[in-house]
């Protein structure tokens, strides 16, 4: 039960690093109605801008900065350069063309900061909590935690900014209906260079602390493929679903790979590891076939 | 003037629902045909048809495949390159476990296996619209691949899941050379393309466009959206299955699991985007142009940097052809989001007229 209990919480911990992704695909859907692919390309581009500046002598307060600098610059270049030519094209189009976006992201930023994998100190530990260890024998990584504590404080001033603050309030109008916030005058370009601005902060994060854990490395661009399912089953345009998502989600993929391969190799023999790798797609899947617009998701109406 | 079908005048039925009812439009498909199985094989070099004509075919068909899911009935997949793996480990299968089946037969069977399993991961589609459902079909893409890995019994117990594919005999004839192979392939694909076209145009295609375009507005009159939705996951799936089959038998000879990667997926998508989605002739102008980009990066990088005395690493240049594959996917979106076979209507076009535009 000990065991059962250590796993179910190291996966909630990591489906928070999930949600962390997520987070920045709610964000661009919302007010965009884009779904952006390149968010894990983006996160690769924040992780090594900081590990490039920090390699030119930065002190990594300053790297941070510069790595933000870098983000909102791409997120406006972005909004001018692609989005904008692209208004009022289907929105697969739009996709396709996030697509492309992360492909050129993956093709730049290593020519620019170099490929090779590289560590990314922030000075927080990975290693078990002494004192729960003693106490309970659970194993729970400190670095874990502050991941959690930092996805809290980001979902919470996200969400203050959207419900108080003047551009909050904007950004809400435009992701109602793009028209009526043109009507009643919030420029829309703005709010979408600021929107890129807010999910390049969100992917900074990100990739500060996947970077941290994992190292920074091509890899990173794959958190992408890990936020998909959190993304579906939570809904694609809530904040919140993002994060209860990402919970179940990194629950249910530990669980299931603890508990499932013995299961399978009992019954067919062979080794049936890996099962992370697309446990979360069919748990969405399924998930969707009850409630197609996920947890949180707006519902649908169709219209004739 | 070359290209102007004013007195052309149909005089019965079956004149007017022909396949290419302008004449211009069957002359040169008749060209092209010949071509194709005539002048190329005794023009093109031994490189020429294993690594260009041979894939560009088979990826054509995949694309044909993925655009009548994606284009006519408009629900978008992301997993089509597991699809063709579902193809080219059933074809193996066929082969490996069936006493003297005929090598088409087994082609035929792997492409149905496919259109199984596409069904099966198309039922999701009747709930679920639009991105959520891209995503869904993200989970066809690494279920398949992961149970073609760990089940040892389909890949016959080889380390990993590789498979080598058995020889390709029809009529006790072995097609041994790229020449060969590429006429088989040619075949199948002339074939498959031109029921395709056949397809779009009965009373399923039609009902396809209609569910695409609005499905609540084509279940009010009177199209069925489950088996039109799930027919369309079948008969994409079956092109798919089949193209995977062809990919292993004729182009690589020996596949793993992985080979069939979700990068694979997004490429035959891209080729769909960039040709024209809702095209046949798309699949093809898209499948030969994804192709063609890395073969053009590869030569051309290095001459450039060695004509500018630029000290190119090889990573860098791997770099900068993501970059620039990149780079023009997003470019040719903006500069033409209806594809390159709209750039052949925009043609066309111009062609009624020309020389003389007045």
């Amino acid at each position: 039960m000990q065991f059962f209990f250590e796993v179910l919480i190291g996966g909630l911990l990591s489906g928070i690093m999930y949600s962390l992704v997520a987070l920045g695909f709610v964000l661009i859907y919302k007010a965009s109605g884009v779904f952006n692919f390149a968010q894990g390309a983006m996160v690769y581009l924040a992780a090594l801008s900081v590990v490039g500046c920090m390699e030119k002598g930065a002190p990594l307060w300053l790297a941070l900065i510069l790595a933000f600098a870098v983000m909102t610059l791409f997120g406006i270049a972005t909004e001018k350069f692609v989005l904008r030519k692209l208004v009022n094209q289907p929105p697969i189009a739009l996709f396709m063309a996030t697509i492309g976006l992360a492909f050129f992201v993956e093709g730049l930023a290593p020519m620019v900061f170099g490929s090779d994998p590289r560590a990314l100190d922030l000075g927080i530990v990975d290693e078990p909590i002494e004192s729960i260890l003693e106490s309970a024998g659970m194993v729970i990584s400190k670095f874990d935690l502050v991941a959690a504590g930092v996805a809290a404080v980001l979902v919470t001033s996200l969400a203050l900014f959207f419900q108080y603050t003047r551009i909050g309030r904007a950004l809400r109008a435009v992701a109602d209906d793009h028209q009526a916030a043109l009507s009643i005058g919030i420029p829309l370009q703005h709010i979408w260079a600021i929107v890129w601005g807010v999910a390049g902060f969100v992917a900074l994060v990100a990739g500060m602390l996947w970077g941290a854990r994992n190292g920074v490395q091509f890899a990173l661009t794959f958190t992408a493929l890990k936020a998909l399912p959190v993304l579906i089953l939570g809904g694609f345009t809530s904040v919140p679903g993002a994060i209860v998502g990402g919970l179940i989600i990194g629950a249910s993929e530990k669980l299931a790979e603890i508990y499932i391969p013995p299961v399978m190799q009992s019954l067919f023999g062979g080794n049936f590891g890996g099962i992370e790798g697309w446990f979360p797609y069919v748990l969405a899947l399924l998930f969707l076939l009850v409630r197609p617009e996920g947890l949180f998701g707006e519902r649908h109406i169709d219209r004739v | 003037m070359l290209y102007r079908e004013a007195g052309q005048f149909k005089t019965s039925y079956a004149a007017d629902q022909q396949l290419f009812p302008i004449r211009q439009d069957r002359i040169g498909v008749l060209l092209l045909l010949a071509a194709a199985f005539l002048a190329v094989p005794g023009m093109a070099s031994e490189y020429w048809f294993s690594a260009i004509l041979i894939p560009f075919l088979i990826f054509a068909l995949a694309a044909l495949g993925l655009n009548i899911l994606t284009g006519y009935a408009g629900q978008l997949s992301l997993g089509s390159a597991a699809f063709m793996a579902v193809g080219a480990y059933a074809a193996y299968n066929f082969q490996l476990r069936v006493e003297g089946i005929p090598i088409l037969v087994s082609f035929a069977l792997a492409g149905l296996t496919a259109a199984g399993v596409g069904v099966l991961f198309g039922l999701p589609s009747l709930r679920i619209k639009g991105f959520y459902l891209a995503v869904a079909t993200l989970a066809a893409q690494f279920f398949i691949v992961w149970c073609l890995t760990k089940f040892p019994w389909l890949s016959n117990n080889s380390s990993s899941g590789v498979i080598s594919a058995q020889k390709v005999e029809i009529l006790g004839h072995i097609f041994e050379s790229p020449r060969e192979k590429y006429l088989l392939v040619l075949t199948v694909v002339v074939l498959m393309a031109l029921a395709a076209r056949n397809l779009v145009r009965t009373s399923t295609g039609r009902a396809w466009m209609a569910v695409r375009d609005m499905d609540v507005a084509a279940s009010v009159i009177g199209i069925r959206l489950m088996p039109t939705k799930l027919l369309a996951f079948a008969v994409s799936s079956f092109y798919c299955g089949v193209a995977g089959a062809l990919y292993a038998f004729c182009y690589l000879g020996s596949v793993e699991p992985d080979g069939f990667s979700l990068e694979m997926s997004f490429k035959i998508l891209f080729m769909i985007i960039i040709g024209g989605v809702g095209s046949i002739l798309g699949s093809f102008l898209g499948a030969a142009f994804i192709l063609l980009l890395p073969i053009f990066l590869d030569v051309g990088l290095p001459w450039l940097a060695e004509l500018f005395h630029l000290p190119f690493s090889t990573a860098t240049v791997s770099h900068i052809q993501t970059l620039v594959f990149g780079a023009l996917i997003m470019f040719f979106l903006i500069v033409e989001p209806h594809g390159l076979a709209r750039l052949w209507q925009i043609a066309k076009e111009k062609l009624r007229l020309w020389p003389f535009p007045h």
